[in-house]
């Protein structure tokens, strides 16, 4: 088997900053987060011929859920394309990055300029966080839900919170998983959010702040929920034949998980507990020689913490049912653990920027350009990790990259 | 939820009626293979399984079994107001034909995964009926 992503290098990392209810254009964010990239990847917008997103301009969501398309972007930049991608039926937020790896492998492209942004804090405004189809005619007498939404939004399941409870209280359920388990998730996200500076919650959380906080949907609490932000992360994925052109060696993709072998749907999908997460960690491991234990940062989408447990188990890290109690103690997912995971603090502490911020994060530590949060596998003061493994999606959308530093 | 609360209805059409409407007749209707009897939810115009093209309404039980749920704190949508029960049922007939519905008449410590319940319906206007289920014992 020809695995093509390996013809993709990530060459160029973006992000612009990011805060809650920063009232910027969101294009703007988009901006700073596509040029950044353009430069440490040493290009120049010349050079871009390829553009991808998720989930594209025209997309029905909670407010702020997209903060620019492919059209935004490749006008105001005045890009001359040979391909470009957006939308979101895709597997995960990394669909789009994982499509920008094959545009280039297949000579579609040479240098894929990809990003996503959400300014949900600013659209969201002080009130209470908003559901799904509550932007645009959402929530309006006259407001219809078509489409799969028709099936949720008339019982009030009006948000991944409760679909995603629902898959958490499945995995209590049939393997005994609890809260206080699932607790480490978000303890760990924090406890390495206080190491960086960009992130948004640092102060340090306890098992008893997170037990006494409020409920969201059962077994969901508030801090099982990532935190709304503006921001836009954006990557530059380049074919490997460009290395030379390029200011960074480049982090070699080594393979990629997107499959989807089960029912597209939030309630359909055979294994509630797995969710398509399964499907897209087994392929991943199909494409590869390298194993689980071989992978020395995991940054893993943590929009609900249950998701991060779930891609624990789908990637191979521990067996299916086991991620509660592979989490229990904290240590093995601590920066010094055998998995460090969501080193900047994931979407639960360093602020909801989807998907995107895990694959931006997994470069930063394999370059070793992590300050504070680096992780230095063996504990050596200079050693740097070599394998990383970037995930994002929940529910029936789920996409992987495993990455390498050679 | 002893009051109603404001509900988002569905957009209905001549696909997704037999559904939405059956309430109306008492009745929870899904499509069915009219070769193999396998059930099709969501409405799709061929069997998943046979691939027959020939489907059509029919009525189940209305019975069901839990397969998870979660109790919803937060306001999402304004004027449906927490909490409320969120569950998954699977119906008896096929238990991989699913729905996300409310669990109603129910306290919250007495849910059970794997309990049995059945189908209530509830009016909501412009000939919508909202499949919810109680607890069958």
């Amino acid at each position: 088997m020809e695995v093509l992503e390996r013809k993709a290098l990530v060459s160029g990392i973006g992000q612009s900053r990011i805060g809650k209810r920063l009232n910027v254009d969101p294009l703007a964010l988009t901006i700073d987060a596509c040029l950044e990239a353009i430069e440490d990847a040493g290009l120049t917008r010349d050079d871009i011929d390829g553009l991808s997103t998720y989930p594209g301009g025209m997309v029905p969501g909670a407010p702020g859920f997209t903060g620019a398309g492919c059209t935004d972007v490749q006008d105001a930049l005045r890009l001359e394309l040979d391909w470009f991608s957006g939308g979101p039926e895709q597997p995960g937020q990394l669909g789009s990055v994982i499509n920008a790896c094959m545009a280039v492998a297949t000579g579609m492209a040479k240098h894929v300029l990809c990003f996503r942004t959400v300014w949900e804090s600013t659209a969201q405004g002080g009130g209470p966080r908003k559901g799904i189809g509550m932007s645009g005619g959402g929530g309006g007498k006259g407001f219809r839900a078509f489409g799969p939404m028709q099936w949720t939004l008339p019982f009030g399941a009006a948000s991944a919170a409760c679909w995603i409870a629902m898959f958490a209280q499945r995995h209590f359920h049939e393997y005994g998983t609890t809260r206080e388990q699932l607790a480490q998730i978000a303890i760990n996200n924090r406890r390495n959010a206080g190491l960086n500076p960009n992130a948004i919650y640092r102060d340090p959380m306890t098992l008893d702040d997170y037990l006494s906080v409020r409920m969201i949907s059962s077994p969901l609490c508030l801090y099982d929920c990532d935190v709304p932000v503006d921001g836009s992360t954006a990557f530059v994925i380049s074919h490997v034949d460009t290395a030379a052109d390029l200011r960074n060696p480049g982090i070699r993709v080594e393979a990629t998980g997107t499959a989807l072998r089960g029912r597209p749907s939030w309630d359909q999908f055979d294994d509630l507990s797995t969710m398509a997460l399964r499907d897209a960690g087994a392929m991943l491991w199909e494409r590869t020689d390298l194993k689980p234990a071989d992978v020395e940062v995991a940054e893993l989408y943590d929009g609900f913490s249950f998701i991060a447990l779930a891609w624990l188990e789908a990637l191979g890290f521990c067996r299916r049912g086991e991620g509660g109690a592979f989490i229990e103690s904290g240590s093995r997912i601590a920066l010094d653990g055998e998995v460090p995971l969501n080193t900047h603090g994931g979407q639960l502490s360093a602020g909801r920027l989807h998907g995107y911020g895990f694959l931006h994060e997994a470069v930063l530590q394999l370059r070793g350009e992590g300050e504070a949060r680096q992780v230095r596998p063996g504990g050596a003061p200079d050693a740097v990790p070599e394998v990383a493994v970037a995930a994002a999606g929940g529910g029936p959308l789920g996409g992987c990259m495993l990455l390498v530093h050679d | 939820m002893s009051d109603k609360p404001f509900r988002i209805l569905p957009a209905v059409n001549e696909e997704n009626e037999h559904f939405w409407k059956g309430g109306a007749d008492g009745e929870l209707r899904f499509l069915r293979c009219s070769a193999c009897s396998t059930y099709v939810h969501p409405p799709a115009p061929v069997c998943p399984q046979c691939l027959g093209r020939e489907v059509a309404a029919e009525a189940v039980s209305g019975r069901a079994t839990l397969v998870t749920y979660t109790v919803n704190h937060h306001p999402w949508i304004p004027g449906f107001d927490p909490p409320y029960i969120v569950a998954i049922v699977a119906i008896d007939e096929q238990d991989d034909v699913r729905l996300t519905t409310n669990l109603v008449d129910c306290e919250e410590a007495d849910v059970r995964i794997g309990m049995a319940v059945k189908v209530r319906f509830e009016d909501v206007g412009d000939g919508v009926f909202l499949p919810l289920f109680e607890p069958a014992g």
